[in-house]
């Protein structure tokens, strides 16, 4: 159990995130996307080019490819690939010391509480503003340990022949639109590597900022770790208030050796004007593990489906999966779990919370193929719904050949009644705190599988969406 | 400064519509007292307890509510829990994954000053003493509020609440449904531990047998909407044996 200073070291007030600094950046790409930016952002990095090439294929793929809106939301249209801007950045180098980093850069993050948590306890960190990292750093003993822990112009410049065998090759470039476009114009993000057995104790955690507006984040991570190797990553993200819309859309592969295990853990509040496009998928090779926990909580439209290709033998996947719909916003979430190997296991928990007019939709994939044997599945996804116009919608695809596997899926939808309300308010709660309860209640029993200082962050931000939905 | 609970000529209706449900009722519980109500079905008891309690499902056209000085129907549902008003549910609702050790210190840390945290050894030793007057089991702290409850357990879980947050004046509306004679006991015993001279308690109830265990100051008779008929304890066994169209029998004759 944690003690009071850790919790309150990884309490990221994110309420606090609702401020931003005046435009102060070296490099701009300008607005719109054209070759010509990616030769700008390439310039800028200074790239070798096989990455400005794969850059520039990639802005192929994305121009070629339709906007998803046959399945998905129609609000995609809205989205003015010409009004954002793909890169800006103060031109400086990620400092590995905080007195080093920009005044302004380094309130950002003190206000957002990060160097704290870092001193009290993460093994590394890595702080993003906008496009490029700002502060990146990993204790000593892990860098003796041969540990890696950069960013991506980093961690290709200085480490290609560690990081380029699998670059892309988790979420080929074309996966999908918005794929083909984080890998045209794709800045910062972690790219990690940790070594044969060497099991890292402490969470490495990564935070991306967004400071500017009509600013798009592209930030682009792979994380590899070698045979029995362990790692936690976790992720935060926060952008201000703006007028207008702003995108966010990631590339996150992993790729778990034999017996490795990664465990990513996302718990984002970004404002309710973002775009969060965001494609992460892992690869596990024979008796590794990965598990994605995935907390989405605000934006104005999030779509995400963690996945899992269990390639070698024994190999297990997880998804965990919370996401909480307030008025006006989308969560459109749900995990892709691929059987590619025999006696594979996968599991897939998925709570939504749909609020007000908030809309939630669960969409699930499973594939086992025929010629594999005692390969397992279980999908359970739950939704409540919190007054009447709330919707959830769930898409399970579940395609199992063959008989010698197990699947089981469950679903359920549940209401926070008005009854249920007046029976918390009559015992001293406010409206708000008594939906808070409710919520927390719903997903309490996949909180409390998670690390102690994130159930803690997600139970704090629950209570303040909930706080704030209240009319 | 008064001293009592007391409701002057309140009317209410189904919110959103004419359909009356409360008439003119009239009723005071001082403290120190404990007062039951009794009447047939559809006599408006328990839309009287949820009226106190604020529930939105009604609208109070007419009347007052005033608890001491407080004018309850000025307050929230939650402020006039918070104010000493408690109400016992006929039907308590279940809150799936908040565990019933929560749900009360939430109940409690909600009426701190924000800031202040609870005492938490201070409060398991609190809610444990009172789980042991209730014949509770410490399971029971783990579990989710009112999930897969017995209908006993609900009432007492209830009454634990109460216990818990201490009000001035508290509401049990028909907390002996669904008891057997031993739970009924302990429940009684209970309300009867959290009697005093700072207390005032209105007991709904159908059946005369609890009030054998909780011992009621003035027995009021319901119909309609209204009190028609007010009186000692030795009322409620005159109702258990003539019936509710004795009373109305007799307000019809003297009308």
């Amino acid at each position: 159990m944690a003690d009071q200073a850790t919790l309150d070291a990884v309490s990221i007030d994110q309420s606090e995130g609702n401020f931003t600094f005046p435009e102060d950046y070296k490099h701009d790409a300008g607005y719109g996307l054209s070759e010509s930016t990616i030769d700008y952002i390439s310039d800028v990095k200074k790239e070798k080019d096989w990455i400005r090439e794969f850059r520039k294929k990639a802005l192929k793929v994305f121009d070629s490819k339709p906007l998803p809106t046959n399945w998905a939301t129609k609000d995609l249209e809205n989205i003015d690939f010409d009004a954002i801007r793909y890169y800006l950045s103060k031109g400086q180098a990620p400092t590995r010391s905080w007195d080093e980093v920009p005044d302004d850069v380094k309130e950002t993050f003190e206000r957002l509480g990060i160097p704290e948590k870092e001193r009290k306890f993460l093994a590394g960190v890595e702080a993003q503003f906008d496009s490029e990292a700002a502060y990146s750093n990993v204790k000593e003993e892990l860098e003796k340990q041969g540990v890696i822990f950069v960013n991506s112009t980093e961690g290709l410049r200085e480490h290609e022949e560690i990081f380029r065998p699998w670059f892309g090759k988790v979420i080929p470039t074309g996966d999908n639109k918005f794929s083909a476009l984080n890998s045209a114009v794709f800045s910062g993000g972690s790219f990690i590597y940790v070594p044969p057995g060497v099991k890292v104790a402490h969470p490495l955690q990564a935070y991306f900022r967004i400071n500017a507006e009509n600013f798009g984040q592209f930030e682009r991570t792979l994380i590899i770790v070698d045979e029995g190797a362990e790692v936690t990553y976790m992720e935060g993200c926060t952008a201000p208030k703006f007028e207008t819309s702003t995108l966010h859309s990631a590339v996150v592969e992993l790729v778990a050796m034999k017996d490795a295990k990664i465990q990513y853990i996302t718990v984002q509040n970004w404002s309710n004007n973002v775009f969060n496009l965001v494609t992460k998928r892992g690869l596990a090779h024979e008796n590794a593990e990965i598990r994605w926990i995935d907390c989405n909580i605000g934006s104005r439209l999030t779509m995400k489906y963690p996945g899992v290709i269990m390639k070698g033998r024994k190999a297990r996947g997880e998804v965990v999966s919370i996401a909480l719909a307030n008025d006006g916003q989308m969560q459109d979430t749900g995990a892709k779990m691929i059987h590619a190997a025999d006696e594979t296991t996968s599991n897939v928990i998925a709570k939504s919370i749909s609020v007000g007019e908030g809309c939630s939709v669960y969409r699930g994939q499973v594939h086992i193929p025929k010629h594999l044997k005692g390969c397992k599945n279980n999908t359970e996804c739950d939704a409540l719904l919190i007054n009447s116009k709330s919707r959830t919608d769930t898409y399970p695809a579940i395609t199992v050949r063959g008989n010698q596997h197990a699947t089981q899926h469950e679903a359920s939808v549940s209401q926070v009644s008005e009854d249920q309300i007046f029976y918390m308010q009559q015992r001293g709660l406010n409206e708000g705190e008594a939906m808070s309860l409710s919520v927390n209640g719903f997903v309490n029993d996949l909180v409390r599988e998670f690390p102690m200082e994130y159930s803690v962050e997600l139970k704090r931000l629950i209570d303040m969406e909930m706080e704030g939905s209240v009319g | 400064m008064s001293n009592s609970l007391r409701i002057d000529n309140l009317h209410a209706n189904v919110e959103g519509t004419d359909q009356k449900i409360l008439k003119g009722l009239n009723l005071e519980v001082p403290k120190g007292e404990v007062h039951a109500i009794m009447g047939p079905n559809g006599s408006g008891k328990s839309t009287l307890s949820k009226v106190m309690a604020g529930n939105e499902e009604y609208e109070v056209t007419e009347g007052s509510i005033f608890m001491d000085d407080t004018n309850l129907l000025d307050l929230d549902i939650d402020e006039r829990s918070r104010a000493g008003f408690f109400l016992a549910f006929q039907y308590p609702h279940e809150i799936p994954g908040v565990s019933s050790a929560n749900f009360i210190r939430a109940a409690l840390q909600a009426r701190l000053p924000k800031g202040e945290e609870i005492d938490a050894v201070a409060y398991y030793k609190s809610l444990y003493e009172k789980m042991d007057l209730l014949g509770m089991d410490r399971k029971f702290t783990a579990r989710s509020v009112n999930e897969g409850f017995s209908g006993g357990e609900k009432k007492r879980n209830e009454v634990l609440q109460m216990l818990m947050l201490d009000p001035t004046y508290a509401v049990l509306d028909e907390t002996d449904s669904g008891l057997d004679i031993d739970a009924l006991r302990i429940v009684a015993e209970g309300v009867n531990n959290m009697r005093g001279p700072d207390k005032g308690f209105l007991v709904i109830t159908h059946y005369q047998r609890l009030l054998d265990y909780i011992v009621p100051d003035v027995v009021h008779v319901m119909a309609d909407g209204q009190i028609i008929k007010s009186g000692d304890k030795s009322l409620a066994l005159e109702l258990e044996e003539k019936g509710y169209d004795w009373v109305t029998a007799e307000l019809a004759a003297t009308a």
